[in-house]
């Protein structure tokens, strides 16, 4: 069991914490002129930091206790070459998606 | 397709966010159900999502408490996993900087990684719009995935039982944002900063905290910016 008032004030610092992250460079910096290599790098923190998130979980999916699966790894390939090649989010999902089932189906 | 079939900022935030739905909501509910069986009031459980909206941080969070973690290491490592809302936030702000800072502070509160993600691919496929145009559109991504997030959260709170393991819906994470990183690979440069980044990320799980996370994505931003600067010098980006 967690201890309360604990929860409420590990709650109530994560809330704050969290908001701090994310407002400082948007709320602080605001339209300030950022320097161009700043720039420069910020243009890849989506293509960096998500892949680096997912990356992980679609090698060592923790459905299978961290395990690499067929069925899983298959998935993703097949969501990301969709993606690829028709630049459609739901398409992308969609195939991804079937391709999951049908070989969970198949392989499982 | 897109420049044949012209829509509105509104529209289109909330049809790209869509999407996320299929994410969010398992997630969420995913995570009423582990927060009532941590021992969890219903308003505790929905309190926590409205408060902090963040999946990975919440459960980290969660897991700590729940193994009697020291309360200071416990939130450490859900700040530590949220570092990279700081790395949106600066992504974000040559976007959204100039808007009022009641604007700034509510899309600080509401800056999660589906929010961000479709509003930063939405900002460099439209770069004509007005500051107005991306606020707009940046709270409509929104409008799909935040009360869902609430909402679901309820739901596996009340229902207090795990969803069948065969809907593997653990993988609709992985499977939205790959679905939505693809169509941003515009350049090399943005290919090999995605690369090193999941290379670097899975080399780097041991690292304690979750730092892995933010040492794999700075690597990857390094890429892209270098890669970037190389092929301008040689005349070939964009």
């Amino acid at each position: 069991m967690i201890d309360r008032p604990e929860l409420w004030y590990v709650i109530a610092a994560l809330a704050l914490g969290s908001f701090l992250l994310r407002f400082t460079f948007l709320g602080l910096v605001g339209d300030r002129p950022l320097p161009e290599w700043l720039l420069r790098h910020l243009r890849y923190t989506a293509v960096a930091v998500l892949p680096a998130l997912i990356a992980p979980m679609i090698i060592w999916p923790a459905a299978t206790g961290g395990s690499f699966d067929l069925p899983r790894g298959l998935a993703a390939f097949v969501t990301l070459a969709a993606g690829l090649w028709f630049r459609n989010i739901l398409i992308s999902i969609t195939a991804g998606a079937a391709t999951l089932y049908l070989a969970l189906y198949l392989l499982g | 397709m897109r420049a044949t079939t012209p829509k509105t900022p509104l529209q289109q935030g909330i049809r790209d966010a869509a999407p996320f739905i299929l994410v969010v909501s398992p997630f969420a509910l995913v995570f009423g159900v582990v927060a009532t069986e941590a021992g969890l009031s219903i308003a505790e459980t929905l309190l926590f999502s409205v408060a902090v909206i963040a999946g990975a941080a919440q459960f980290t969070t969660l897991q700590l408490l729940n193994e009697n973690a020291p309360a200071v290491i416990a939130l450490l490592s859900g700040l530590a996993v949220n570092l990279r809302m700081a790395m949106y936030s600066a992504s974000l702000t040559p976007h959204l900087g100039a808007a009022p800072l009641w604007q700034r502070a509510l899309v600080a509160y509401l800056t999660v990684d589906q929010s961000y993600a479709c509003s930063v691919a939405a900002f460099e496929r439209n770069p004509g719009w007005s500051l107005k145009q991306r606020i707009t559109y940046f709270f409509s991504a929104c409008i799909p995935v935040v009360p869902m997030w609430y909402l679901m959260t309820l739901v596996g709170a009340l229902i207090g039982e795990s969803v069948p393991e065969s809907f593997a819906l653990d993988f609709a994470v992985p499977i939205t944002f790959l679905a939505i990183i693809a169509p941003m690979m515009r350049t090399p440069a943005h290919l090999a900063a995605a690369l090193i980044a999941s290379l670097a990320a899975l080399c780097l799980t041991w690292v304690p905290f979750n730092l892995g996370l933010i040492i794999a994505a700075s690597l990857g931003m390094i890429t892209g910016a270098q890669a970037e600067l190389m092929l301008t010098k040689r005349g070939l980006f964009k």
